[in-house]
């Protein structure tokens, strides 16, 4: 008889391999390591690592290996070296300055094969490695504002255009109110904003006597559109100014329509990260000074005057950075900019930005740009970072200014309100430069609105306990499971071993990140993932009751508990799904890990524990009992 | 070892009045409670700023509030981080709360007034309202989610009586569990929501195997009396529910001891959640099933098409 066919067991076999293969990265212990990362105009070579050793030298800090990778440079330093860990970060900080950013990190010990097949281990959440969580929350309102704002201006202009009366355009609670003198004028003005302005309703307000009054709305999608670029600008410029504060491997995340998830792990000093997340940005254009040498000033540090000079934010192409003298005289500053997009350009078919002003900014660049046709004009980018620094004991305020110049065009005709930057090499440097100048103009502010710190200690605390658990509550399912079902029992038992090597296999693989919810998921799989066992073992028990003989009593077993077993999974699953789908990372990660424990049970509990079943019991030609723990087993049956 | 007589066959169902108006009174005493005295909801749903005190002296709760109460700190909830020593603080939110930092300053500088052995112990938390209401409105849609999903699975797979006795045993359950948490007054956080959803999917997976049983013994019986069966499969399931309850008792018992503050929430809501689930399946899933008249007609496999239908063209 064969009720269990061999491509079963070699499945199984196979799983279980692949399992422990996969789930073994996690028993690597990590290393203190110190990571370099270059900052812009910084290049990552064989001179930085021998500045680093001579440094290391010097402080005497024992370091096992520095390597090069992708982006970065590793010093790995011996395990348990968590004090010399700070000592290097500190020294290393002090010898490569601006340069690099220097962070201490955690780095994995697996061994290269392992990681070039994907098997790695569990990424720790904030709550195992401490660090401190940031959730940010666009301003909403700040957001409708601005862009009521900026219809009102573009109404005004419209109506000016069509020559059509008003009284007055203003803001209103909701939206646009224009107040017109007649009928005429209203029903002109409504057909001239309606095709003009499509991303408003307009609609007649209340009007007595001879005021005439129309309500412009924004549509909705359109502030969500809003909300949701604000959203985005304000990610990509926070990693940048992360970066800047030497975090390993920061998470920022948008989660949900107006909210930005920071975790910066390794990080105690909240107010210092608080200063770098809430800094500044500006933008400024300038004329370009041509009458002088960029190079020169650099060289001889003789700056003209009304000039001052800036750096390009992309560095030259020999690694060096490109100076640029520009005017001090703003032209228009980033508060006047309206908005900026990235497209092709129509004529020329090449990537291009096209850069909206307000009508007041339109006006400046028109005067601007009449006697400036054929001369370059450059966008100068600048951020504010508060700093509190403690000198002789007392705090000092001051504020770090960064300034990059980030595009430089010739210009190429006389404009005002819109214009383009073509150019450009890619639609990757359009959209980039683009999302730099919306950041430096409207970027709405974004409010903290939950701060949470976990010292690293309480991660450390944290894992141990974790691992505590799952090991006694293992440890107390099986020991239960022996003593009640005997063999039947073991059988279970190695099956619900490999449930956990399964599942911490799969999170690993698939890079579930580790959080304490997380492990409570993992401990109550083991408590239920038995459950299948179980109703197996009581069917087979049944079946020796009702007379089966024990192959048959085995077959009937699984058979009948299978559907039993199915529909209960699946109504756990769907309980699960609900939990993933929830908000919140850290209960995220408790769903997750409970849907992935009851898949990795359903294979383990019933195929596993079915091949080793036959593998025992198919070869033993007369049996005459089962070792299952009921009144009808081997001793009984032979006694 | 066998812990159950496997001939056992109590008569559940006879005290079905008695476990139906158990039941009921729980379910209301809950309702009631949950209305009345409400959750201790954890800063998670409440936004505002969490502070940790360390003294070095034992210190009484009471003297922690005059304290803060001396300094114009008003609506302050404390409670002690169990031991005698360490109290936790938490203020509701308010609009100028943004600087955290200011804030813990603010309370320990009015702790020191009249303890000068207080210390913060670590770094405030801060969350916004916003965040917390968010949470509970996601809290209940995914519950809801859950019970609908349930619902239409045992819907399909078994049939709609089913379907309502299930649901009728998720919502007794998770109420009595919520009323715990109201007649305690225990913290109720992020992970504490969590468990309930779990609890509901435990519990569903307990009710399941039982009405995979009434399912087969309607099918396999010839004579098949709604009350016997019912009864039978209570009976011929028992075992089996204990059990597993016994074996996630035992994990959650692990990580209830070893687990952590960060999971205690989590571990006894599973454990409260494990006793409510394992009694309903036994006193109450089935009692709805039988008042809502279930028969062996309403569960034999449909075999053949509408006759009528297939005649036509």
């Amino acid at each position: 008889m064969n009720d269990f066919p061999r491509w079963k067991s070699v499945l199984v076999v196979v799983v279980l391999l692949l399992g422990i293969l996969y789930g073994v990265p996690n028993l690597y212990v990590q290393q203190p390591a110190v990571q370099v990362t270059a900052n812009r105009g910084a290049t990552i070579d064989e001179a930085l690592k021998e500045r680093v050793q001579g440094v290391l030298e010097k402080d005497k800090i024992t370091f096992q290996s520095i390597e090069f990778n992708k982006d970065h440079m590793l010093v790995r330093l011996p395990l348990g070296a968590s004090d010399d860990q700070a000592k290097a970060v500190e020294a290393m900080k002090t010898e490569l300055a601006d340069q690099y950013v220097v962070a201490p990190n955690l780095a994995s010990t697996v061994p290269a094969w392992m990681l070039a097949i994907g098997a790695r281990e569990m990424p720790k959440g904030l709550d195992l490695q401490g660090g401190v969580h940031f959730l940010m929350e666009v301003d909403d309102k700040d957001v409708l504002d601005k862009q009521v704002q900026r219809y009102t201006d573009d109404i005004r202009g419209v109506l000016r255009e069509k020559n059509i009366r008003y009284q007055s355009v203003n803001r209103g609670a909701k939206g646009v109110v224009v107040q017109l003198r007649s009928a005429e004028d209203r029903d002109a003005a409504r057909t001239a904003i309606q095709s003009k302005v499509p991303d408003v309703v307009v609609s007649d307000g209340p009007g007595s006597g001879d005021a005439f009054v129309l309500n412009a709305s924004v549509k909705p999608d359109k502030v969500r559109e809003a909300a949701l670029n604000t959203i985005r600008q304000n990610q990509a410029t926070l990693s940048n100014r992360i970066n800047a504060l030497g975090v390993a491997e920061p998470l920022i995340q948008q989660q949900g329509e107006s909210r930005i998830v920071v975790e910066l792990p390794g990080v105690q000093d909240t107010a210092a990260a608080k200063r770098v997340l809430g800094a500044q940005a500006t933008l400024e254009y300038h004329a370009v000074d041509q009458d002088a040498n960029a190079f020169d000033a650099m060289r001889s540090g003789n700056v003209p005057p009304d000039d001052k000079l800036y750096y390009m934010r992309n560095v030259g192409a020999d690694g060096r950075k490109v100076p640029v003298l520009l005017k001090k005289k703003i032209i228009v500053s980033g508060d006047e900019m309206v908005n900026a997009s990235s497209e092709l350009d129509q004529q020329s078919g090449t990537p291009a930005v096209s850069v909206q002003l307000n009508a007041s900014g339109g006006r400046k660049m028109l005067d601007f740009t009449t006697q400036s046709v054929g001369k370059p004009m450059a966008v100068l980018y600048v951020e504010r970072t508060p700093e509190v620094k403690v000198v002789d004991g007392k705090e000092v305020r001051s504020t770090k200014i960064t300034e990059e110049v980030i595009s430089v065009a010739t210009i190429r005709g006389v404009f005002s309100t819109r214009f383009q930057t073509t150019g450009l090499e890619s639609m990757k440097e359009a959209s980039d430069l683009a999302l730099l100048l919306r950041s430096g103009s409207l970027a709405a502010p974004i409010d903290i609105v939950e701060e949470r710190v976990i010292g690293p200690s309480l991660g450390a605390d944290n894992i141990k306990k974790g691992v505590y658990a799952v090991a006694l509550g293992l440890a107390a399912v099986l020991v239960f499971m022996a003593f009640y079902y005997w063999l039947f029992g073991l059988i279970a038992d190695i099956a619900l071993f490999f449930n956990l090597v399964l599942l911490l296999a799969i999170m690993s693989a698939i890079g579930v990140t580790l959080t304490m919810p997380g492990i409570a998921g993992i401990v109550l799989t083991l408590g239920m993932a038995i459950d299948a066992n179980v109703l197996i073992c009581e069917r087979v028990r049944e079946e020796l009751r009702h007379g089966s003989t024990p192959l048959a009593a085995i077959r009937a077993g699984y058979d009948k508990a299978w559907a039993t077993i199915l529909d209960a999974n699946v109504t756990h699953l769907l309980a699960a799904l609900a939990l993933m789908t929830l908000g919140s990372g850290a209960i995220r990660g408790f769903g997750v890990t409970l849907f992935i424990g009851i898949l990795t049970s359903m294979f383990t509990s019933v195929t596993v524990t079915h091949a080793f079943t036959h593998f025992i019991h198919s070869r033993r030609r007369k049996l005459k009992g089962l070792s299952i723990g009921s009144g009808y087993t081997d001793r009984t049956a032979t006694a | 070892m066998e812990m159950f007589n496997p001939n056992s066959n109590i008569d559940f169902l006879g005290m079905r009045k008695v476990s139906l108006v158990i039941s009921l009174v729980l379910v209301l005493a809950s309702l009631a409670l949950v209305a009345t005295r409400g959750l201790n909801y954890a800063l998670d749903f409440t936004g505002g700023v969490l502070i940790e005190a360390q003294y070095e002296q034992p210190v009484a709760v009471d003297q922690v509030r005059a304290a803060l109460t001396a300094a114009g700190i008003e609506n302050a909830q404390v409670q002690s981080l169990g031991g005698t020593r360490d109290v936790s603080i938490r203020l509701q939110p308010q609009a100028d709360q943004k600087d955290v930092d200011a804030v813990g300053k603010t309370v320990m500088a009015a702790l020191q007034k009249s303890r000068a052995d207080a210390s913060l112990k670590r770094h405030p938390d801060f969350v916004g309202s916003s965040v917390g209401d968010e949470l509970k409105s996601d809290g209940i849609v995914a519950a809801v989610f859950v019970m609908l999903g349930i619902m239409i699975y045992i819907g399909i797979r078994f049939e709609k009586r089913f379907a309502i006795a299930a649901i009728a045993s998720e919502f007794h359950d998770a109420i009595l569990t919520v009323g715990f948490f109201a007649a305690t007054q225990l913290e109720f956080d992020l992970t504490v929501l969590a468990s309930l959803l779990a609890v509901i999917g435990y519990s569903i997976n307990d009710k399941v195997v039982v009405f995979d049983r009434v399912r087969e013994l309607f099918r396999l019986t010839r004579k098949a009396e709604t009350y016997d069966i019912l009864n039978k499969s209570i009976n011929q399931t028992l075992s089996r529910t204990i059990m597993t309850s016994l074996t996630t008792a035992l994990a959650m018992f692990a990580l209830f001891f070893f687990g952590g503050p960060s999971v205690h929430g989590f571990a006894l809501t599973m454990l409260v959640g494990i006793v409510i689930g394992t009694l309903s399946s036994i006193f109450f899933a089935n009692p709805i099933l039988l008042w809502l008249k279930v028969s062996k007609t309403d569960l034999m496999p449909v075999t053949k098409e509408n006759p009528e239908l297939a005649r036509r063209p």
